[in-house]
């Protein structure tokens, strides 16, 4: 579902129009707009975000996890167009067991640290990644300590 | 960097010997482990440097030995308690930190933030500028060999923190910013201070020119090295005086104004030369500018209060207390359990002394954030170095990551 108010925004019509499958959902709260991406898609959103519409910049990318709901993991990005002063937070839903989606280092090549990020604090599979290895923690560190299940104290030291 | 460049110095070209010497044979490439504990480092950054000779053929930064799990930790301390957190992220830049925070949890509150506590924020924040601005200049002088700006910086960042001290108590983790306006009403006598600093700051500024504008070493060690195009500096994620000082003018403060940025006014300092040279004057320039915005808050203070009319957010006066059943009742609400937060999600910008600083907070309407991450300028303009550095020499390296300003507390967290 996508509000009216959402949909009425130029950039979301011009994306409507070139990728109808696209875009799942979206809303438009506290003067910011998010667009919930079909996982599938979301190299070819951020491609034709940046090349026709101009955000140039991916300001970041992480992960919220939404355990115990189901899809669990949301992957947020946050691109920014200095030309056109917006910005534009994308979301994409996967679910819990062995979450995966498309790297968008094809597009911009600093989402390469970022997914790396998430994939070490979330343990998001980010496919065609250059790198994708633990940025923050130890090569041999076990679990993805931003996970909702993961504990915030205990043995581990 | 050649001899050449330097002014005033002739390179003589010397004719080859006749007879060359033995060559070595074994291979010139080698891999050098630089950091993490290198001085000139600035903290834990490991870099893994692919050299042939003196040439830099492939490079790979290391990060994380500071990583200390702040974005876990949001998540277990009531939102007020997050605060001090955010201190801890860029630690020379802790209030930048703290406002962004702020800024982000208010405006999911949608609470208004009187015109006193946002003109005070403002020039707090331009101090802390300053303060870091000081920091990098004096660390970045001392790597490329000039001992003395660094005791010319630290007097002056002195000021800076007895003023912070004069605030909040603390001289670093200051933590003033709270959600609602500022943690304490603005000390007695804090004009005269500002202003006896305020007056001589940019007569000291002229000081650190004159020790380094026209100083030839500097020149000859800082033009013409670290170039990195602007389009390689967008697409991976470098922000702050690093594109100012290759020609985008592109400021948060004039572009996505906060916190009453819009009412001052200053400039944006930008250069095209896109070296460390033109970082330096983009650097230098932008203490003017603060100079110029922390004159403007000292004379045109409004009069009010210092926080926000939400009594379910901010902690009452204890005089009334004493008198009113709300007031009584608001206090321990807010401190048994904190307050709680509509669900939504925000994300707020503002420009930090090293680039775009982001707070992603995500509420669920309990008194806990559900999520924060922390988009730190360091982070993205570290991603550049490998891009910034290549083909370049070993020598330039500290040169050049010295000019990226970054701090590893705020690209570990």
């Amino acid at each position: 579902m996508i509000p009216d108010e959402v949909k009425s925004l130029p950039l979301v019509t011009a994306l409507l129009n070139t990728a109808p499958d696209a875009v799942l959902g979206g809303k438009f709260d506290r003067a910011e707009v998010t667009l919930e991406i079909n996982a599938e898609h979301i190299v070819g959103v951020c491609a034709y975000l940046k090349q026709v519409q101009n955000f140039v910049r991916l300001s970041t990318v992480t992960g919220v996890d939404w355990y115990p709901q189901e899809p669990r993991f949301e992957v947020v990005y946050h691109l920014h167009s200095p030309e056109r002063n917006e910005r534009l937070r994308l979301k994409c839903r996967l679910a819990g067991a062995n979450p995966a989606i498309d790297s968008v280092t094809a597009v911009w090549r600093g989402a390469g640290w970022y997914e790396r990020e998430t994939f070490d604090l979330f343990g998001v599979q980010f496919r065609n990644h250059p790198d994708l290895r633990r940025i923050m923690l130890p090569e041999d560190w076990e679990g993805y300590p931003l996970r909702k299940d993961y504990p915030v104290t205990g043995d581990r030291v | 960097m050649s001899a050449g460049d330097i002014p005033g110095v002739t390179v003589v070209e010397t004719e080859p010997a006749e007879q060359a010497p033995e060559v070595d044979a074994r291979p010139r490439r080698m891999t050098l482990n630089m950091g993490p504990q290198h001085p000139s480092t600035h903290g834990v950054l490991r870099l893994v440097l692919d050299l042939d000779g003196e040439t830099i053929v492939a490079s790979q930064p290391d990060i994380g030995y500071l990583h200390t799990g702040i974005e876990k930790e949001f998540e277990v301390k009531n939102y007020q308690q997050a605060v001090t957190l955010t201190d801890r992220i860029d630690y020379l830049a802790p209030l930048s930190n703290n406002l962004c925070y702020c800024l982000a949890v208010e405006k999911l509150l949608a609470i208004e933030i009187p015109p006193m506590a946002q003109w005070t924020r403002v020039m707090l924040t331009e101090l802390t500028r300053l303060n870091s601005h000081l920091v990098w200049l004096g660390t970045h002088a001392i790597d490329i060999g000039a001992m003395s700006v660094f005791l010319y910086c630290f007097r002056e960042r002195e000021d800076i923190l007895r003023i912070f001290e004069m605030y909040s108590g603390q001289r670093m983790m200051t933590s003033y910013f709270r959600i609602g306006g500022l943690a304490l009403e603005p000390p007695r006598g804090w004009q005269k201070r500002v202003k006896s600093f305020i007056d001589v700051f940019p007569s000291r500024v002229d000081e650190y020119e004159e020790l380094l504008t026209n100083n030839r070493i500097w020149i000859g060690r800082t033009k013409g090295v670290g170039r990195i195009s602007i389009e390689d500096m967008l697409d991976l994620g470098v922000t702050g005086p690093m594109l100012r000082a290759a020609g985008l003018q592109w400021d948060a403060r004039k572009s996505e104004p906060y916190s009453s940025y819009e009412k001052f006014d200053f400039e944006v300092p930008t250069r095209t030369e896109n070296d460390v040279y033109a970082r330096y004057l983009v650097r230098i320039e932008e203490m003017r500018q603060s100079a110029r915005i922390i004159k403007q808050a000292l004379e045109g203070m409004p009069e009010g209060r210092w926080t926000a009319d939400a009594p379910h957010v901010v902690l009452p006066e204890r005089e009334k207390m004493k008198t009113e059943m709300e007031a009584l009742i608001y206090h321990f609400k807010i401190v048994t359990e904190g307050f709680r937060v509509p669900a939504g999600e925000v994300y707020q910008t503002i420009e930090s002394p090293r680039g775009e600083v982001c707070y992603y907070v995500v509420s669920d309407g309990t008194a806990k954030p559900y999520r924060v991450h922390v988009r730190g300028p360091s982070f993205g303009n570290l991603q550049a170095i490998p891009c910034m550095i290549q083909g370049r020499l070993i020598a330039d390296v500290i040169a050049s990551i010295g000019s990226m300003d970054f701090v590893l507390g705020d690209a570990d967290r």
